[in-house]
Formats: C-alpha cells, structure tokens, sequence
C-alpha cells in the first residue's frame, strides 16, 4: 500500500465481525474500528500475507463410507487453499483415528493437518 | 416405569450443557434421550471452525466442541440413550411427567420424570415452506441436507450451485462446495442485508469471488428430472418480484440457506404455547415454561447465532431444573410476574417473563432486532421510568443482543420494556 492509502476490511478473528479501516502512514499501518488487538494483527496480515484455516474431510480407508473431520492446526496460505485441497485429496487415514491426531504433517511447512473428530 | 429424576428431550449442544449443569448443580439422575446414533447433535456435521471462542476461548470445529460436552456427560457418568425417539410428554400424579419414548431394543416404553427439559433444536425450513415456484425436479437441498451429504456421506450433491438465502449454514456451504470443485454462481438473499456473519461474507464468499446478490431470490425453478437452471429477480421495497429485472442462471444444483425453525411438536403436545415469532416456548428467566418442571433452552426455544450461546442458555435451565427437582419440585415463592415488553424494532425477548422472587438475582434477557440500524441505544424501562440506556454501533437481525438487568431494579418494578431507539 501507498502512503495515504485507505483500505476497508472486515475482521474475521470472532463472530463480531468488526469494521476496520486500514491506513498507510509514514509510520507504518494504522489500523482503527478495532475492539480488540488481534483487529490490528489480522489487518497487518490481510493486507501482506493473507492466511486462512483450512477444513474438510479424509477417507477412512479401513472403514467403509466413514469420513473424520481434519483442520489445518494453525492458518496456511490463502493462495494455498485450493493446492491443499488437492493435496488432501490423495491422503487417506487408517482407523482408530481420534480427535487431535496428526494425520498429515506439514502441508508446505505452514501446518500439520490434524483430525478433529474420532473414528473407532 | 422408569424413573427419573430430569429427562432430557434431545443430545445435541443443548441437552448435553444442559444435563452437565443439573448434574453439577447436584441433582445426578439424570436420562439424556437422543434420537440419532451418538451424542453431538447437527455440531457434528458442522466441520468448519469458529465454535467455542466464548466458551473454551479457543476457536473450535464443530465435531471438537461436540466432542468436549460429549466427554463431559460420559465423565459424570450420565445416562444416555441414542436411537430412541420421544413421542410424547404428558402430566401425572404429584407434578410428574411421564416421556413415552420408543427404540428397536424396547419397544415403546414410558418414564416418570420430576423435570423434563426441552432440547430438540430445529430445523430448516424448505422448499414446500419457501413457496418456489416452478417445476419440481431434483437437486434442489437444504444447505444442511448438503453439508451432511458432503461432510458425513462424502458425496457432493452437484457441480453448478445457486443458493438462495445468505444464512451462515449457506455461506458456509458456498465455501465447502467451492472448495470441494464445484462451481457456486450466486448467493441470493431476499433482504436487503445478509442474514450471515460478516466473517463468513468475507471468508465464504468474498474469497472466492462468490457474488452475493442481496433483494434478490429466485422466481422460478427450471428442469425436468434435474435443475437446469433458476430465473433469479430483483424484489422491491414489499418483497415483490419485479419481472422486468430478473436473469436465467444455469445450474444443477440449489442449495435453501433460508431460516430455522425450532422443532416444537412436542411442546406443543405438552400443551405448553409457543412464542408467535421465535415459534418457540414461552418462558422464565430460568427457561421454565408455562409447565411447572418443563425447561426448554437451545435452539428449540430460539434460533441462536452461536453454540457458544446455546450452551449458555442450557447451563441456566440445567440448573434449575436441578433446584426444582431438590426443592421437592416446588419453585421458590415468587412476589410477581413481570412480562418483558418489546418496543420498536425489538422483534423478540427470551426470557419473555421474568418470575421475580424475593432475593431476584439479575436477569440477563436476549432480544434480536428486525432490521439493520446504527448509532441507536438499548433503553430499557419500568413503565415510563428509564432504567437503563446502552449505545450500540449497529445492531442486525443476524446478530442477538442482550441486557442485563439487576435483580434490585427488578424487585422495583411492574412493567419492563425493552426498545431499540
């Protein structure tokens, strides 16, 4: 962003969902409309290096037409998403699989795909 | 006959915060009824996160939080049934109840109960309610029909998606279809504002390009065995189709994000009456209906916005419905009853009567607003006397609000109202 520069977003930290304008200034961005500090991180993010939670589902290949529930445990990419998506859908899981597992490590070094539901 | 100290109707978010609470709140015999194959309710289709942040001050998927008030009740050691369905509440002898229930392995059996609690959430509303015009071919699901064909089944229902309706359930799905390969062409809502959280316009749609078309809705349906397409309008100020700007849109597939309705057939058996707008019953500040030792809280009492919510209404009937059981099935003396007013653009109140006894502790009441405003204030009043005045940024219909009175104030008091001005 140019110095002077104005962009507006919404936080998605939590469900309030706040308002933010986002300013370029000599000093850096300032960031207002915020209720919290984690408004002032996910705009210095969105605007440099946007990054996103990723969930979906693995087949459970020991279990006939049984699926456990993943999530990426921290953000990766948002360009990323859809690579992931591509990625997660050769990746197959044994069972007992259960919540909390890691069922693929490091998804492009961001993040390790864990289960988040349990599948005796 | 089985007997039982609290009965609860439903082992979704609700009954299960809801059975955890009257069991540390002391009273232990306790009966979790659910109809489905294990405890966790619609949570566990629900994979996408954003659970829990109020409650475990940790952003959880659905199937975790599910999870953690699962575990809750099977560390207590609460009795549960799964697969068994209730089929009625009735009255008996001394206050009880009697729940006839039935499942495979007994049949149809019945048991006394001295407090029952009403947790069987809701459900989507559908085509047949919505009134869509046109042809009548498949593909056309609920948002919630999709998400557990997709999430639970591991099938997608199609590959061109139009949705109609911008509730989170369907931003929610505009993401999960996308990412999953299919191609979702608009999001249409009928209002001119979204129904959803601004976080899911921003990460469903806005990722993903998805337009999100507000004061539109689809006019008709088009296909003869499968959708082949949707003539999407613009509706005026009254909600009418305007022909004139209306287009043809190609899919295979639509998906109705358009409201919940709270499942109340059993309430209404019980002969308790329901709430005109929220369709759910009427109650107590302790989620008491108007049946003395039945409870309702979850979203069978009121669409909430987040579980975090639905687990903090349950935590107030389970306990007291566990005071209720321990003091000899009685309420504690009350001096009167105040029924909440709802004034300008307050569309309902829960609780919508506060029983005031002698040492009211404060009541925290929950209200949601008919239409987007800003700069307002929350103004609450004891006739024509102000008692409280809170200003709010904005306030949405997607978005419920609260206020909590003070018990004094309460004690003082012979009308409440509630207004948005």
């Amino acid at each position: 962003m140019k110095i002077g520069e104005t962009k507006e977003l919404i936080c998605i930290n939590c469900p309030m969902g706040c308002n933010l304008t986002a300013t370029m200034t000599e000093s850096g961005l300032k960031v207002t409309g915020n209720t919290c500090p984690r408004g002032e991180k996910y705009a210095n993010e969105e605007l440099t290096h946007p990054t996103r939670t990723l969930t979906t589902t693995l087949r459970v290949n020991n279990r006939e037409g049984k699926y456990v529930p993943v999530k990426t445990n921290g953000p990766i990419s948002k360009e990323k998403l859809f690579e992931a998506m591509k990625v997660l859908s050769e990746v197959t899981v044994s069972a007992p699989v259960k919540t909390g597992d890691v069922v693929f490590a490091s998804l492009f070094g961001e993040a390790d795909v864990i289960a988040t539901g349990t599948v005796d | 006959m089985l007997k039982r100290d609290i009965v609860i109707v439903g082992g979704g978010p609700a009954g299960c915060a809801a059975a955890v609470a009257a069991f540390d709140a002391g009273t232990k015999d306790i009966l979790v009824i659910e109809r489905d194959e294990s405890l966790g309710g619609i949570l566990k289709q629900c994979i996408h996160n954003g659970f829990g942040l109020h409650r475990f001050g940790e952003e959880l998927t659905g199937p975790e939080y599910a999870d953690r008030y699962k575990n809750m009740v099977i560390e207590r050691g609460i009795d549960y049934m799964v697969k068994t369905m209730v089929l009625s509440i009735e009255y008996g002898h001394d206050n009880t109840k009697i729940v006839t229930a039935m499942n495979s392995e007994n049949g149809v059996f019945a048991i006394e109960a001295k407090a029952v609690i009403l947790c069987m959430g809701c459900r989507e509303r559908s085509r047949g309610q919505l009134n869509i015009p046109g042809d009548r071919p498949a593909g056309v699901y609920t948002a919630g029909t999709a998400q557990r064909f997709i999430n639970i089944k591991g099938e997608m229902p199609g590959k061109n998606v139009v949705i109609l309706g911008s509730g989170d359930i369907g931003l929610i799905m505009a993401r999960r279809m996308t990412l999953e390969g299919a191609n979702v062409k608009v999001v249409c809502e009928l209002m001119p504002y979204s129904g959803g959280l601004n976080r899911n316009i921003v990460q469903c749609l806005n990722d993903f390009n998805i337009p999100l078309k507000l004061s539109h809705t689809i006019a008709k349906i088009h296909g003869k065995n499968r959708v082949e397409g949707v003539t999407i309008a613009k509706v005026d100020e009254r909600l009418r189709v305007i022909p004139e700007e209306s287009e043809y849109v190609e899919c295979d597939t639509i998906l109705l994000s358009c409201g919940l309705i709270p499942e109340n057939e059993l309430t209404k058996g019980a002969g308790i009456s329901l709430d005109n707008v929220t369709k759910g019953a009427v109650v107590n500040q302790d989620r008491e209906t108007e049946k003395d030792g039945v409870y309702a809280c979850g979203n069978v009492l009121h669409v909430h916005d987040l579980v975090d919510y639905v687990s903090e209404e349950s935590d107030i009937a389970g306990k007291a419905a566990a005071k209720y059981v321990q003091n000899g099935c009685r309420n504690a003396d009350r001096i009167k009853t105040i029924t909440v007013e709802k004034q300008g653009a307050v569309r309902y109140t829960v609780p919508q009567r506060i029983d005031v006894s002698e040492n009211q502790e404060d009541v925290k009441v929950y209200f949601r607003v008919g239409a987007v405003l800003k700069d307002v204030s929350l103004v609450v009043r004891n006739g024509d006397q102000e008692l409280m005045r809170i200003k709010k940024r904005k306030v949405a219909p997607g978005e419920m609000e609260t206020v909590k009175i003070k018990g004094n104030m309460l004690i003082d008091s012979d009308r409440i109202s509630i207004s948005v001005e």
